[in-house]
């Protein structure tokens, strides 16, 4: 028989949760679901380590705790702060929340490329997302946009750093999953890239994961097949007798051709289980897979809830410019 | 030194027991501690951190190349790029700022016929503009190499210009 | 009239050289310490001595080493933050070139006081010839008998050593120097949680700036209660402070808390007043970081009432009317000065120095420095005035770490005591690239102090 764990009672712009100890605020506002979640950009539960950087996931803590209700000060990362018991949170209830959020997207976007027209992320990307929900509909920037170069590290990797908002997942999913990591965050400030500093390729089995886990289009496959927009393509759920992961994916299909696989990631864009380079990168017939049926996008995206082709005139931040 | 092909890459014996110094001063196993000493010690003897050169404080350190690479462009110390033999670096923060660090500048362009960041044909000099040394009650002041000068005029400028012309210490080791 | 405790004695000839140190009195707070006093004692003593961090934050030292956590059989550790990379702060780097010694017996006081075994002095990598005046220093302290095994046969054990950083403001902050130190990036950490529980390695550790360190040897010698008797209210004993800027006599001062900082302006023994007989136009009195005062808040409160150098009395008015101790670099702008120029100077550090973890620090500063250099050359509009208000009020706390905030403090001062200035670099300029600073010219201050 194991031990009763003491719940803790947490209420979130008025909803009340009981969570275990050490949960954060974001994993309680996510097991309330709905729109108490405040949005993440750099957290990634399965990466340790990850969070607290991006600032898109601030909330109001206003009451401490039963035993100090004493509100915080200051607006808290709900990815890295730890719920008391008792405690009450403001995510979007919370001006100060909702202004200082528009803040971040803000300066996400302020070195942004906006290119999404011919972004592959387009359609998935956590940074259209966040914008289209959370942001102002102009930007005040108007200076010269941080550029880049693409470069290809590796057989299947693109890097387009220009796109990167530094949430360093790519770089706890190296440190995590692969033995020796090869690429990394150089420099610093806004100066700040993501990159392996000589061109190396990353070649690692499980290195394919960067793109999973990467919120926006800086990481993307070269192996996507026919540089489809996703909303084009039919997701399935599909398996494999793999030696080196648990071989669930996700297909993406054009018509009864793979246009590129992916892991199945939940409704917050996080994946269930990684999978190698072999199942993401290689696997492109039918033949290699067990089709197990059409994949529910649930996740609240831009595309999913088909604002993508009704919105884009007018809001202008984000897909005008091409 | 020119020549950084890996091969021929390889500190000296004291060099090598300097770093040891600095890894023996760090519990057993967190090596990794005396990389930005290390690093030091390698722009000081090679000039500046080339990829070889980065390559062989990894190896020396037993970390990955890239943990070193991030930390070598983290530090403003440190060139990836090959500079001049002395780099002058005129501190441009507010105290100094408003005592004329601008006008040192300019004058150390003029005179060199180089801009902020260039080096001097031939290959002597190096102007850096940097932020705040912890000189500001004695400003206008640069630091060459190790060395701090402060209280800077014209005429101070054109006499260590000249004194380093003659005898260019390297950077960072203090061996004047 | 001021007494002196850690200057006192730093114009004897060969200070820095371990016989003159040692006949002058040195070493013999760690004396007494490993001789009659425990580790406790001595925590108990900087408890009541009120002294409080000087490296800006101003916490109690004596309560920030009693949250070390000690957990059996893990090593603690002590930094000392020899960063000093605030602008306008020197004292740190005049301490350790003229007395090193005194760094170095506090290290061992304070190494004691935590139960650490191996402490570092973390020191900023332009101060390499520092670090080797540090290195002599500490073989010397080693081949007496003060450092290593079994210190003067009492039992206790210390290492000491020095390690350079390479170019990074940001390791100044506490978590940033921790992550250096293990040879990273000078990226600051979440908190919690805190280095007094996992700190370098993980282990318990505290990091205290040098002068605080230095502190803890006359509070030693004399006791905590005499130390607190010195200075006024919470700001308890002398304090260094970098005096720099439009000030005749430029430099290191020590002083008792509680001088009037009008003493300290215009007094013979400290700035001597402004150069060229010009006239007060503003100050910054801790630090690049802290808020502006505007001439008429320097000498005085907003109430009229003297103001003092203390961390009280620079804080008094808040952030409206009042700034902040700091880390004690006090900088001075005479009548000629552009506080416009100065603003887009200090953000272009700040935006120089953000580690960029976090996007609001890492966008927002160089987007301020960028706004800020075009009302500066005479490009900017009316507009961006409040948009830097805005820009400024979205940092602010919404970083990880204080780099944030000290990015955002000097532009919210600067607009708030000086924004005619600024509307005056939008409505002239022309006039205003050619460094006419400002408003000068044409508005005759009437409340300039006496
Ligand atoms: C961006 C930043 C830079 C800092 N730089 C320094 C520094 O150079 N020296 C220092 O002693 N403290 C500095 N601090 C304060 C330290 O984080 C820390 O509070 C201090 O070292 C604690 O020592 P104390 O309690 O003795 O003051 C800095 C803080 C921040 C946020
Ligand atoms: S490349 Fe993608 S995953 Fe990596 S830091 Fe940038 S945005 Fe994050
Ligand atoms: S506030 Fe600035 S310096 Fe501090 S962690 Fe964030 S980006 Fe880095
Ligand atoms: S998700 Fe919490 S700070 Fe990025």
């Amino acid at each position: 028989m194991s031990e009763q764990i003491q719940k803790i009672t947490v209420t979130i712009d008025g909803k009340t949760v009981e969570v275990d100890p050490g949960t954060t605020i974001l994993n309680a506002a996510r097991q309330i679901g709905g729109e108490v979640v405040p949005p993440a950009m750099c957290y990634y539960k399965p990466l340790k380590g990850s969070g607290g950087k991006c600032r898109t996931c601030l909330v109001e803590v206003s009451k401490g705790s039963e035993k100090d209700p004493r509100p915080m000060p200051k607006l808290v990362a709900s990815c890295s702060t730890t719920v008391m018991d008792g405690m009450e949170v403001k995510n979007k209830s919370s001006e100060r929340v909702v202004d200082a959020r528009k803040g971040v997207v803000e300066f996400l976007l302020i070195n942004h490329p906006l290119d999404c027209p011919v972004c592959d992320q387009a359609g998935e990307c956590s940074l259209q997302d966040l914008a289209f929900e959370h942001g102002a509909d102009t930007s005040r920037y108007e200076f010269k946009r941080r550029e880049f170069d693409k470069i290809d590290i590796g057989e299947y990797i693109k890097l387009h750093m220009t796109r990167c908002i530094l949430c360093y997942r790519c770089v706890y999913v190296a440190n995590q999953l692969t033995p020796n990591r090869e690429h990394g965050i150089l420099k610093r400030g806004d100066a700040a890239e993501i990159s392996t500093y000589i061109q190396n390729s990353l070649d690692n089995e499980f290195i394919g994961n960067v793109i999973d886990v990467c919120p926006v289009g800086a990481l993307t496959d070269k192996t996507f097949r026919f540089r489809s927009r996703v909303w084009y393509t039919k997701p399935m759920d599909a398996s494999c007798d793999c030696g080196k992961c648990g071989g669930k994916a996700v297909l993406w299909m054009i018509g009864n051709e793979i246009a590129r696989v992916t892991a199945r990631k939940d409704q917050y864009g996080e994946v269930e289980e990684f999978i190698c380079n072999d199942c993401r990168f290689n696997k492109k017939d039918l033949k290699d897979w067990n089709v197990e049926g059409p994949r529910k996008i649930s996740r609240h995206s831009v595309i999913s809830t088909n604002h993508y082709e009704k919105v884009a005139p007018a809001h202008t931040p984000l897909l005008n410019k091409a | 030194m020119e020549n950084q092909n890996i091969e021929n890459i390889q500190f000296p014996k004291e060099l090598l027991d300097e770093v040891q110094r600095a890894v023996s001063s760090f519990p057993e196993g967190k090596q990794k501690s005396a990389l930005i000493r290390t690093l030091h010690i390698a722009q000081a003897h090679f000039g500046y951190l080339s990829t070889p050169v980065m390559d062989y404080v990894a190896r020396l350190l037993h970390i990955q190349p890239i943990e070193v690479y991030e930390v070598a462009t983290f530090y403003s110390m440190y060139d990836t790029q090959p500079v001049g033999k002395v780099k002058l670096e005129v501190c441009r923060t507010g105290p100094c700022m408003i005592e004329g660090a601008e006008k040192i500048v300019s004058y150390i362009e003029n005179k060199l016929g180089i801009k902020d960041g260039e080096t001097t044909s031939d290959g002597i000099f190096t102007l850096k503009t940097v932020e705040c040394l912890g000189a500001c009650g004695y400003a206008p002041m640069l630091q060459a190499g190790e060395k701090f000068h402060e209280h800077l005029t014209e005429e101070k400028v054109d006499a260590l210009i000249e004194q380093y012309r003659l005898k260019p210490v390297a950077n960072y080791m203090g061996q004047e | 009239m001021s007494r002196k405790l850690l200057l006192n004695n730093i114009h004897v000839e060969g200070i820095h050289t371990y016989d003159v140190y040692r006949k002058t009195g040195g070493y013999a707070a760690v004396e007494k310490a490993l001789k009659s006093m425990s580790p406790d004692d001595v925590v108990e003593e900087v408890k009541k001595s009120g002294l409080r961090g000087r490296g800006g934050a101003g916490f109690p030292t004596g309560m920030k080493w009693s949250f070390i956590a000690k957990p059996e059989g893990v090593p603690r550790h002590l930094l000392c933050n020899a960063d000093e990379s605030e602008p306008g702060t020197f004292k740190d780097r005049y301490l350790m070139e003229k007395i090193p010694h005194l760094l170095i017996e506090g290290m061992i006081l304070s190494s004691f006081a935590l139960g650490c075994e191996q402490s570092y002095i973390y020191i900023r990598g332009e101060y390499m010839y520092v670090l080797r005046i540090l290195e002599k220093a500490i073989a010397e302290a080693y081949q007496n008998g003060w450092l290593g095994k079994n210190i003067k046969g009492s039992g206790y054990n210390l290492d000491l050593s020095v390690s350079p950083g390479a170019g990074a403001y940001i390791c100044g902050e506490e978590t940033a120097l921790i992550e250096s130190l293990e040879g990273k990036r000078g990226n600051p950490r979440m908190k919690p949680p805190f280095p007094a529980i996992q700190g370098l390695w993980q282990r318990p550790t505290v990091v205290n700036n040098v002068e605080t360190i230095c502190a803890v040897v006359p509070i030693v010698n004399e006791g905590g209660d005499a130390y607190a008797q010195i200075g006024i209210g919470r700001s308890t004993g002398t304090k260094l402070i970098s005096a720099g800027g439009n000030i005749n006599k430029p430099g290191v001062y020590e002083l008792e808390l509680g001088v009037s900082v009008e003493e300290f302006i215009y007094g013979d023994q400290y700035c001597g007043g402004i150069k060229n007989g010009k006239k007060l136009k503003a100050c910054v009195p801790g630090g690049s970081s802290v808020p502006i005062l505007p001439h008429y808040l320097v000498c005085k409160t907003a109430e009229g009432n003297d103001r003092l150098m203390s961390y009280e009395s620079l804080a008094d008015g808040g952030f409206a009317n009042g700034s902040m101790l700091g880390s004690g670099g006090f900088i001075i702008y005479d009548e000629d000065q552009c506080i416009v120029r100065n603003t887009w100077n200090f953000s272009r550090f700040y935006h120089h120095e953000s580690c960029g973890q976090c996007s609001p620090c890492r966008e927002g500063t160089g987007w301020m420095e960028k706004v800020l250099h075009r009302l500066e050359y005479g490009h900017g509009k009316m507009e961006d005035i409040d948009l830097l208000w805005d820009i400024q009020r979205k940092i602010e706390g919404n970083t990880i770490c204080p780099l944030g905030d000290a990015a955002a403090w000097p532009v919210a001062a600067a607009i708030r005591h000086f924004r005619e200035e600024f509307e005056w670099h939008v409505k002239e300029p022309n006039a205003c690239t050619t460094r006419n600073y400002g408003l000068v010219k044409e508005k005759v201050f009437e409340k300039v102090n006496a």
